[in-house]
């Protein structure tokens, strides 16, 4: 069965924009990961929360990218609190502690989204409306700007990274956090700090995502999978590998639709994490370790 | 009196590693700590680094107390740890490792590369390579990089353990020489080293311990002399 040229164009197109925002959701988990050896299990639940922040605060604004800005901020704050209360005093434990505890904020999460904004979807109004021609589909602009969203908050994470004086914190309290303390770093702020910074990116990935598929109490679930799948993938705590990882699976994922339902597509995710746990543990997308 | 500490009790868990260590530094002044494998000197070091809690005993710095204090206040307050297996932060440039101890509350710009001038004057070599990633320098540059960084803390003690461990014998000289400049520059050094003469002539005074205490101190010129305890209690 050969498939037509423009099918395979969209489907990489659909992969692209796809991609970038679950890159959005996997680098915060990755980043998180990275630097506390936490498995956040919740993260997925900060893009609902995220998600029901923002709907709410572009229902009573008007305005999308004031639900945005909102509903980052108001994230960055809750996970503050999350790792402090919680985490915090975890840290260093079985890791096993870590992933009761996260999956427990989860639950909590959920049933207080079912309980404040009861279980019927919510829509956000996308900002921009227009459409432009993929050869047979009106694609939406907002998809395209979701993508490129999704890209500049990440480049911005890595510039910040790269060259920000709390950067350089973060990366070295990643590498070796008892050398990072021993150097005058505040190690137990830069946790906090980067929790913050996760949480932050999964609701702004909640956001964009609002208007591509709705807002439930139930749809982090599916994020957190499919970021842990990503994380795995990529690298356990490599956020270029992360990145890499969210655009490859969700290209692999369109590609499948193209043969197989949307729903089966889904399967091509897991093959792939089993393949990368059987062959190279370490992540796909991360050099060879020495 | 700098650093000061009586009848400190350390543990690994269950293990009691330090069983009671008493021991002084004055200010600027080098002093050695030797001793068998495995007899706590490390651990010495790493409980006044605030990297192991001490259960019991006195730690003070410029007279006051801070023991359980976390190594990020300790390193604020002036005590700067090169760790035996110098953990250089492997995917930083050299620039990026020394920058880490530079981000501190009330250091201005100028102070900032006043340091690093002053560093790269010490080793020439950190500055040929700052854009190198950490983990490609040699042993040797390693162990520079990991006292030019504790160095970037404006440290009135450098905790060093074991600096010429697995170096050839150029680069353990070129220690030697740092040693005694950062004597000069009235910084104090509390020295844990296998290498004894090494030790002897670079400190003024000397603790040996065994079976985690302190069981002997004297003068490092007196000890260069005394055979006998230097056999009993080193093995050579």
């Amino acid at each position: 069965m050969a498939i037509p040229f423009d099918q395979i164009l969209i489907q990489t197109v659909t992969g692209l924009v796809n991609g970038m925002i679950l890159a959005l959701v996997a680098s915060g988990l990755t980043l998180i990961f990275g630097i506390m050896d936490v498995v956040n299990f919740a993260h997925g639940d900060l893009v609902m929360l995220g998600a029901f922040v923002g709907a709410t605060t572009v229902a009573v604004t008007g305005s999308f990218w004031l639900g945005l800005l909102i509903a980052a901020v108001t994230l960055a704050v809750f996970g503050a609190a999350i790792q402090i209360t919680t985490l915090r005093p975890l840290l260093g434990r079985d890791p096993l502690t870590t992933i009761l505890a996260t999956f427990g904020i989860s639950l909590v999460l959920q049933k207080y989204a079912i309980w404040q904004w009861g279980p019927s979807a919510r829509q956000i109004v996308e900002p921009i409306s227009g459409q432009f021609q993929l050869f047979y589909l009106q694609y939406p602009w907002y998809r395209i700007l979701t993508a490129l969203l999704s890209a500049s908050i990440i480049g911005a994470l890595y510039l910040f990274l790269k060259f920000g004086k709390y950067g350089i914190w973060i990366r070295a309290t990643t590498q070796d956090r008892v050398m990072a303390a021993a150097m005058g770093i505040p190690v137990p702020l830069v946790h906090t700090t980067v929790f913050a910074i996760g949480a932050a990116m999964a609701a702004a990935s909640g956001v964009l995502f609002g208007p591509l598929g709705g807002v439930t109490q139930n749809m982090g679930f599916d994020f957190t999978l499919r970021a842990f799948i990503v994380v795995v993938v990529g690298g356990m705590g490599n956020l270029g590998g992360s990145i890499l990882a969210a655009i490859f699976i969700s290209l692999l994922e369109a590609y499948a639709s193209l043969v197989v339902s949307p729903a089966q597509a889904v399967i091509v995710s897991f093959v792939a994490l089993i393949l990368t746990l059987l062959i190279r543990p370490t992540g796909l997308f991360v050099p060879t370790p020495k | 009196m700098l650093l000061r500490l009586e009848d400190v009790q350390t543990y690994y868990g269950k293990s009691h590693i330090l069983h009671g260590v008493s021991l002084e530094v004055q200010p600027g002044e080098v002093v050695g700590l030797l001793g068998r494998n495995g007899v706590g000197k490390s651990t010495t070091l790493k409980t006044i680094a605030g990297i192991v809690r001490p259960a019991a005993g006195q730690v003070t710095f410029e007279g006051k107390p801070v023991a359980g204090l976390p190594p990020y206040r300790l390193a604020h307050l002036g005590i700067a740890w090169v760790p035996e297996d110098r953990r250089v932060f492997r995917l930083l440039t050299v620039l990026e490792n020394l920058r880490t101890g530079l981000e501190r509350p009330g250091v201005s710009e100028a102070q900032k590369s006043a340091l690093l001038d002053k560093v790269y004057a010490y080793f020439p070599v950190l500055a040929e390579r700052r854009s190198q990633a950490g983990g490609t320098l040699s042993g040797g540059e390693q162990q520079m990089l990991a006292i030019a960084r504790a160095m970037m803390l404006e440290p009135k003690i450098i905790l060093l353990d074991e600096p010429t461990e697995g170096l050839m014998p150029r680069m353990v000289s070129l220690i030697r020489d740092i040693v005694q400049r950062l004597r000069q520059d009235g910084v104090a050094i509390l020295l844990v080293e296998q290498n004894v003469p090494l030790t002897l002539d670079a400190t003024s005074r000397c603790y040996i311990m065994e079976k985690g205490a302190v069981q002997y101190h004297a003068p490092s010129a007196e000890l260069k002399n005394n055979h006998a305890v230097i056999r009993q209690y080193l093995g050579v």
